[in-house]
């Protein structure tokens, strides 16, 4: 099962091209951990000596690196099973509120964080193949739809849970069975203090290390630790047998079946394994911030889990992340310094001068997600494969992002991810305007759909007619 | 029983409006299979314009809000809404879908949810991070009383069925009975080969945005007058109650649409006053994703059984 990693690529491309490439990957990687394990030592210093620079303080990397975490575990589901998830938040919130459960004053019991995490990263785990197993079935819209509500559904229950009644009808003789009003999960506001994770320094000082947000550089090489987990274990899977059984499904779900996968199981452990990143990612962010409350578990930051892995390259994992401290730097650290500095006095003059109260109150991190879902649309239309897509992982997913479930008008599809796959297939900068991008033939023709735009594949797709 | 009876009531109300919207999603999803994220938000947008249209009357022209001249010239900018409206679904499906058209299934999908969060901070932009009041232009008299004397529906309830039931019955009327109706059944039946028999492809789709448009802008007026408030966070909490309708429905189904609508209303109104409001949403994304999984083709699934 892990023997076979990266054989196949291999032999098709020139062995001492792949050589170098590895080489080269290994020494910027090194560079990678070394500036990550330095940086929180040097921010100081650092933002002293240039602080013309908006450096990203630690906490924001903490809060980068978590989302790193985060993206990793929904790339199974989205990149490598291809399907869409907009639920994500869920498994996130399990896992934190599991943690904040086990080991805060709220319900009196204090497990040690160390232990919890495991048993965050199965209640994540398991509320994962409860969402998979019953939608399995549903294509990859409707599947969007159901994992959205299963995200609101679980913000909302660890929310109203906070002060719930629940009593038999005075018929059945009105007898409280919960409540009255108990408080099960804090509701609006939160549980708080939760425990932090601690080591011990054994000997005579009695002093401990205290992973929480009052000691950031400590936290960071914990999530560092974490993401580092998290990845390590994303590359096996991704080269696994269970990896490439995931890849078949998401490029047609019946080939692969006939491949004698077994695609209910094989979905399901991707729902699961993303979704216990997920509860990884909770009980590190409860934990860390020794507090957490139902709002921040919104829809937003589903999307905001997604946003990262179209940006990023779906299904690379080097892309995943990248995408995530990119966008996570971007939305803590460089939007609020691009409005204090530059955008949000002369807005605030703007406003003030035309009596625009919402001018006048102008903070540019409030548009944030305006931003984003301009990078989103502009990402789908002209980049669908991400800024930082996987070689590999292209060659064998033809080029485009999300190949996703062909199903229903997938005839066309083909020919043009042949086409992407020539024209981006290493090198990330210059080439997608130099090529007729996919998406510019169809669109104005009057769609003379018997030789409709691109070349008509083969004999590709469910053909209903034509 | 009359508790009963006035929760149905408002839930017919509120039903209607779902409705209007979840025709929308119907009729896009319909045409291109895509489930038109941003609807929602153009609903809001369409909420926020009603606001500035009464804060014109109000403030700008001095009428007073209760009055009737006020009433009468909100019901006048109700078809520029609308066509504002409508004017921005179509924009959005020209420059957001359509050249995502032949790609991948859910690559629109994901762009409609870009778009989504374009619209939703145009409105945060337009109206400010917390609800706005709309000025009370519907009149509140009750009209309808129950025997024991306890008010049973109003003008402002009889005005909201008075706007939302024309439409309804219009867009069957035109889906049914016109040419371009026509063209729009077949392009939903099947794109190419209407394509064949000389149906311009890309303005049917273009029509179809703009109806559900407007239909949304007429949803966001009577919203905005009804409710009395407007919020830039009304695209996703009226987005998941409608797309539930459309679903219950059988998505792609102009009257089941309706049905959902009201149906989802009902529900909701029902759960407002004999659980509590703060499950409303549980229960409504419960009924949806269990009406997606033991039966996603709806609840009135013959016609459709193909698509879905």
């Amino acid at each position: 099962m892990t023997e076979v990693v990266q054989a196949p690529h291999r032999s098709i491309r020139n062995p001492l091209a792949g050589m170098d490439d590895r080489r080269r990957q290994m020494v910027i990687l090194a560079i990678v951990v070394v500036l990550a394990l330095v940086y929180p030592l040097i921010y100081r210093p650092l933002s002293n000596a240039i602080p013309a620079v908006p450096w990203p303080g630690t906490a924001v990397l903490v809060v980068c690196a978590t989302f790193a975490i985060l993206a990793l575990g929904l790339n199974i589901v989205m990149g490598f099973a291809g399907l869409l998830d907009l639920g994500y938040v869920a498994f996130y919130a399990i896992g934190a509120y599991t943690t904040a459960f086990l080991a805060s004053s709220h319900f009196g019991v204090h497990i040690s964080w160390w232990i919890v995490l495991w048993i965050a990263v199965a209640a994540a785990a398991i509320f994962g193949v409860m969402l998979g197993a019953p939608t399995l079935k549903l294509r990859g819209d409707y599947l969007a739809i159901v994992t959205l509500g299963f995200g609101e559904i679980v913000r909302l229950v660890f929310r109203n849970l906070g002060d719930i009644t629940i009593a038999l009808p005075a018929i059945l003789g009105g007898a409280v069975l919960v409540g009255p009003n108990a408080n099960l999960t804090g509701g609006n506001v939160g549980i708080n203090p939760i425990d932090p994770p601690i080591i011990p320094i054994p000997g005579p000082w009695g002093a401990s290390i205290v992973f929480s947000n009052q000691n950031v550089i400590a936290s960071w090489y914990l999530v560092l630790a974490l993401l580092a987990i998290t990845f390590f274990i994303c590359r096996r899977l991704r080269d696994s047998k269970l990896g490439r059984a995931w890849m078949a499904i998401r490029e047609d779900e019946t080939a692969a079946a006939a491949m004698g996968i077994n695609t209910v199981t094989t979905k399901l452990l991707a729902f699961s394994l993303g979704a216990s990143f997920s509860g990884f990612a909770g009980a590190f962010t409860g934990a860390y911030n020794t507090a957490i409350f139902a709002e921040t578990f919104s829809y937003n930051v589903s999307i905001l889990v997604v946003i990262i892995i179209i940006l990023g390259g779906i299904g690379s994992l080097r892309g995943v992340v990248i995408g995530a401290f990119a966008l996570l730097y971007v939305d803590r650290t460089l939007l609020p310094w691009l409005g204090d500095n530059i955008v949000n006095a002369p807005m605030h003059d703007l406003g003030v001068s035309t009596g625009q109260q919402i001018l006048a109150d102008f903070k540019l991190t409030t548009y944030n997600y305006l931003i984003f879902g301009i990078v989103l649309v502009i990402m789908m239309i002209r980049r669908p494969e991400g800024l930082f897509p996987d070689a590999s992982a292209k060659a064998e997913m033809h080029g485009v992002g999300i190949a996703a479930e062909v199903t229903g008008a997938g005839d066309v599809e083909l020919a043009e991810l042949a086409e992407l796959e020539t024209v981006t297939l290493d090198d990330p900068e210059p080439l997608p305007e130099a090529e007729p991008p996919p998406d510019a033939e169809p669109p104005m023709s009057e769609l003379p759909p018997g030789s409709a735009s691109p070349p008509p594949p083969s004999s590709a797709g469910p053909g209903t007619q034509a | 029983m009359e508790e009963l009876v006035k929760a149905l009531t408002i839930g017919v109300t509120n039903g209607l409006v779902i409705a209007l919207i979840a025709i929308g999603y119907t009729l896009v999803y319909g045409i291109l299979e895509l489930i038109n994220f941003a609807h929602a938000d153009v609903f809001m947008l369409g909420t926020a314009f009603t606001y500035f249209a009464t804060e014109i009357i109000v403030r700008g022209m001095g009428i007073p809000a209760s009055s009737t001249l006020a009433l009468a010239l909100t019901l006048i900018a109700l078809p520029f809404i609308m066509l504002l409206t409508a004017s921005i679904n179509a924009s959005i499906e020209r420059f957001a879908y359509r050249p995502l058209r032949n790609a991948p299934r859910l690559a629109p999908l994901i762009s409609a949810i870009g778009m989504s969060f374009v619209l939703q901070n145009i409105g945060l932009l337009l109206l400010g991070p917390s609800q706005k009041a709309v000025e009370p232009i519907l009149p509140r008299t009750d009209v309808v009383f129950f025997p024991s004397g306890a008010a049973w529906f109003g003008v402002d309830e009889m005005i909201v069925l008075g706007v939302t039931i024309p439409l309804l019955l219009g867009l069957r009327w035109f889906v049914a009975s016109t040419r371009q109706g026509k063209a729009m059944r077949a392009t939903a039946q099947d794109r190419e080969a209407s394509g064949l028999m000389g149906i311009d492809v890309n303005r049917t789709i273009s029509l179809t945005f703009l109806i559900a448009g407007a239909l949304a802008g007429a949803a966001g007026l009577v919203v905005a007058l009804y409710y009395g408030q407007t919020f830039f966070q009304y695209g996703l909490q009226f987005g998941l109650l409608s797309f539930t309708a459309a679903v219950l429905g059988g998505i792609g189904n102009l009257t089941g649409a309706t049905l959902g609508g009201l149906f989802v209303g009902i529900v909701a109104a029902m759960s407002d006053r004999f659980i509590e409001a703060k499950w409303t949403s549980v229960i409504v994304f419960s009924l949806l994703i269990l009406v997606l999984i033991f039966r996603p083709t709806g609840l009135l699934a013959e016609q459709q059984s193909e698509r879905a």
